[in-house]
């Protein structure tokens, strides 16, 4: 345990990612915990596979420290952002959220359940936040190529707050795509600085 | 040293590679799957094998026989999985254990993806034999490396057991550089493996005789680790596994509240059989103790039953924690006696949030299954769904999503392979249609078992079985046969050729395949039909990623197609007649 360690002053981020399965939410994890690994900083990431990946909620919960990290999962309001691919998803976790806490959430709502709420209602909700961003990252990742990379969007809207460096999360998305397609890559970077510029706009 | 990011289940995998593992087997099943899975895919460049088994009852026993033969064997499975598996398991520790053997279990306290949160320690207890419980990711890796050691050490099979929270979750392992070199084949003495009851008794004692031995390395070993501070009498913990991690989450917060006297005496359990002794000198320490335990509270009874009333123990009975569910950092707050922190939901209102249950996939076949069965249902029970006439009882697999909304279809889902049986039940008790739904990978697991009953007594019932080709919920896994081999499977048990057949299973075809459900209904005897149609998920990864065990698999597969390829096409162009005669 880490009690004798707690002397050098200690430097914590929890993230709760939220979406709806097959929305890339636990890639845009690992490449925050991959990039957490290069800059030597302790990383939790914890999320649930099976039976609730289809098509239902999916969560992680990503705990960054420069110190161990004891539990894997973020206390009530213990964490510093929700980052959300989707509107109504970004609303479930708000317990988890510190009172000041970011919330930054894509715009796109996945409508597979018939009791969808209105959707002015939930952005209205999600602004009440003091530090809350709704950006569409739909348009973004269209423009950089693919619908489908709206994640890394959302990554990179979500960089300015991140305690890691932007070279460092480039470096791990480039590690991440390295098997994979040359092109693949280039969209997914290409969607990553769209989505810092977005964040800046907003 | 080298640091990789790993979930949980591959540090574990990767700790029995480092080991000198010769041979992985598995069984998948949320949340133990990567376990195998990591362990497929290193083995072709590590020199050792790793593979999927029909069971997980098939799969110890084969780990059996690779510790017979002096090799070290990993066997991975979810904790009902161990259910299946208690038959080999217990008996093994009857057996003088030769080559490593190290049984990983993933317990899923809250039943994310289960039917229970029993607690895999019990069997541990049960069995009397060791047991050890990383906290974290990296002593995952580690403990799997020593649970080899104290295997072949005692002559025991040890349970490394993890939780949702440890298996699937991430973190930075620092592994070793070097591998241990595997064990050399060298056969144990068969006095030590014939459980023959003679014999048995003469094991069973030696096992007993072990139990101080084991204490003694329990009492001794690193995991378990007590600090005692003298001048706090009132209050004291013991955590075990995962549950160190939410007391050590407040610690500083409890520090600050109630700290004058220093930190509590904390004894942290990481193995079992129990510490006794560090038990019994913790609680000289303290008044009043907390049990943080993920799970079922063995240790909190334990501790009741051996210092009576005199100390108060806290935790799951006492209700300080919850009983049911995992814990959490909060849970253990509370327990502590500290507030629990403030969030934005206190200052920003949300009103209720709907929920979003996972569904079926788009084009997923179960779903035209389902609706050609439910039609079939409505037209059998004269315009209800279930009614007194018929009994739906299901299985384990995707398709019991088809339990709730839109479909409703299933009366009963228990555990993997119970809907053959308790259909063959249900129509013995007098329900006139009966009907067996079962995937086909549970068919394969312990559904042909029941298979067997039904058509050995002629019980008027039906079979239904969803044949998608892939173990699709725990990550589109290749079935252990290939669709081909399910229709034969049924005729040489013995099931009458012409009320066993194979059905396309499509939207277009759903009105057909409801009308051939329903006369099979109404034919008095047993009925087995094949939903078939590939996954659509299961057949697009297969695309995408094409790896080397695919190809193998798929190879094994072709040449299973090309042994069966006449009967097969008999039993389609039977299908497809039927399909053509229920039209008109």
């Amino acid at each position: 345990m880490t009690m004798q360690k707690q002397k050098k002053a200690q430097l914590t981020f929890d993230i709760v990612f939220a979406g709806v399965g097959g929305q890339g939410v636990l890639s845009i994890a690992s490449i925050i915990a991959r990039a957490a690994l290069i800059e030597g900083l302790y990383f939790r990431q914890s999320e649930v596979h099976g039976m609730s990946q289809r098509g239902g909620v999916v969560h992680a919960h990503m705990r960054l420290s420069n110190l161990d990290i004891a539990s894997d999962i973020i206390p009530h309001g213990g964490a510093d952002m929700i980052l959300s691919m989707e509107p109504l998803e970004s609303l479930r976790y708000m317990k988890l959220l510190k009172p000041d806490g970011i919330i930054i959430s894509g715009s796109e709502p996945v409508l597979n359940i018939p009791d969808y709420p209105d959707m002015h209602t939930v952005i209205r909700c999600i602004k009440k936040n003091s530090r809350a961003c709704v950006i569409d990252t739909l348009q973004a990742a269209e423009s950089a190529g693919n619908r489908k990379v709206n994640n890394m969007v959302l990554l990179g809207a979500a960089l300015c707050a991140l305690p890691i460096k932007k070279n460092t999360v480039e470096r791990s998305i480039r590690e991440v795509f390295a098997q994979k397609h040359h092109e693949m890559l280039i969209v997914n970077l290409r969607a990553f600085e769209l989505g810092i510029a977005l964040h800046g706009a907003a | 040293m080298n640091k990789l990011i790993l979930l949980g289940n591959e540090a574990l995998g990767l700790g029995a590679i480092h080991a000198g593992v010769s041979c992985c087997f598995g069984y998948p099943g949320t949340p133990s799957t990567e376990i195998i899975s990591f362990c497929k895919s290193r083995s072709a460049e590590g020199g050792f094998s790793a593979q999927w088994c029909t069971n997980e009852k098939t799969a110890f026993e084969s780990a059996l026989g690779v510790s017979f033969c002096g090799k070290r064997a990993l066997v991975a499975m979810k904790q009902v999985g161990l259910n299946a598996a208690a038959d080999p398991f217990m008996n093994s520790t009857l057996c003088a254990i030769k080559g490593g053997l190290v049984l990983a279990v993933a317990d899923d306290p809250s039943m994310h993806s289960s039917q229970n949160e029993q607690d895999s320690r019990y069997y541990a207890e049960f069995a009397m034999t060791a047991l050890l419980e990383p906290a974290n990711q990296q002593e995952a890796y580690e403990m799997t490396i020593s649970a080899f050691s104290v295997s072949e050490k005692y002559k025991i099979p040890v349970i490394v057991r993890l939780v949702t929270r440890v298996a699937h979750s991430r973190s930075a392992v620092s592994v070793h550089a070097r591998l241990r070199r595997q064990n050399n084949f060298q056969k144990a003495k068969s006095k030590g493996w014939l459980l023959l009851p003679s014999i048995s008794r003469i094991n069973y004692n030696a096992h007993i005789g072990k139990q101080s031995a084991l204490s003694d390395w329990s009492e001794k070993n690193s995991y378990n680790t007590l600090r005692i501070n003298t001048k706090r009498k009132d209050f004291a913990v013991i955590t075990s596994g995962i549950g160190r991690n939410y007391y050590a989450e407040n610690i500083s917060d409890y520090m600050k509240a109630f700290g004058k006297k220093g930190l509590p005496s904390h004894l942290h359990i990481g193995s079992m059989p129990f510490p006794g002794k560090k038990i019994n000198l913790l609680t000289k320490a303290a008044r009043e103790i907390l049990v943080i335990e993920e799970g079922m509270p063995l240790i909190e009874k334990q501790c009741t039953s051996l210092i009576g009333s005199a100390y108060r123990i806290t935790g799951k009975l006492s209700g300080v924690l919850p009983r049911t569910g995992e814990l959490n950092p909060d849970h253990v707050r509370t327990a502590l006696g500290l507030t629990i922190q403030k969030s934005a939901a206190d200052t920003v209102k949300v009103s209720s949030i709907p929920q979003r249950p996972p569904q079926l996939c788009k084009g997923c076949p179960h779903s035209d299954s389902f609706s050609a069965l439910n039609k079939a249902l409505l037209k059998l029970n004269r315009g209800i769904l279930h009614g007194a006439d018929t009994v739906v009882c299901a299985d384990i697999g995707c398709y019991s999503l088809c339990a709730s909304a839109p479909f409703f279809s299933m009366e009963t889902i228990v555990c993997m392979g119970a809907s053959i049986p308790m259909a063959k039940g249900a129509a013995e008790a007098g329900c006139r249609y009966s009907f067996g739904v079962i995937g086909d990978s549970t068919f394969l697991h312990s559904g042909i078992t029941g298979l067997i009953d039904a058509a050995v007594s002629q019980v008027n019932m039906n079979v239904i079985i969803l044949d998608n080709g892939y173990v699709a919920m725990t990550g589109c896994q290749p079935t252990m046969l290939s669709s081909n081999r399910f229709m034969q499977i049924a005729l040489s048990v013995g099931c009458e050729p012409t009320h066993t057949f194979v059905l396309e299973t499509k939207p277009s075809a759903i009105d057909i395949n409801a009308k051939i459900i329903e006369k099979e209904a109404r034919y008095n005897g047993l009925s087995v039909i094949i939903l078939s149609r590939p996954c659509p998920i299961g057949q697009r990864q297969d695309a995408v990623n094409k790896p080397a065990d695919r190809r193998s698999d798929k190879r094994a597969h072709q040449r299973q197609d090309a042994v069966n390829k006449p009967a097969d096409r008999r039993s389609d162009k039977r299908a497809h007649q039927r399909q053509e005669a229920a039209k008109k």
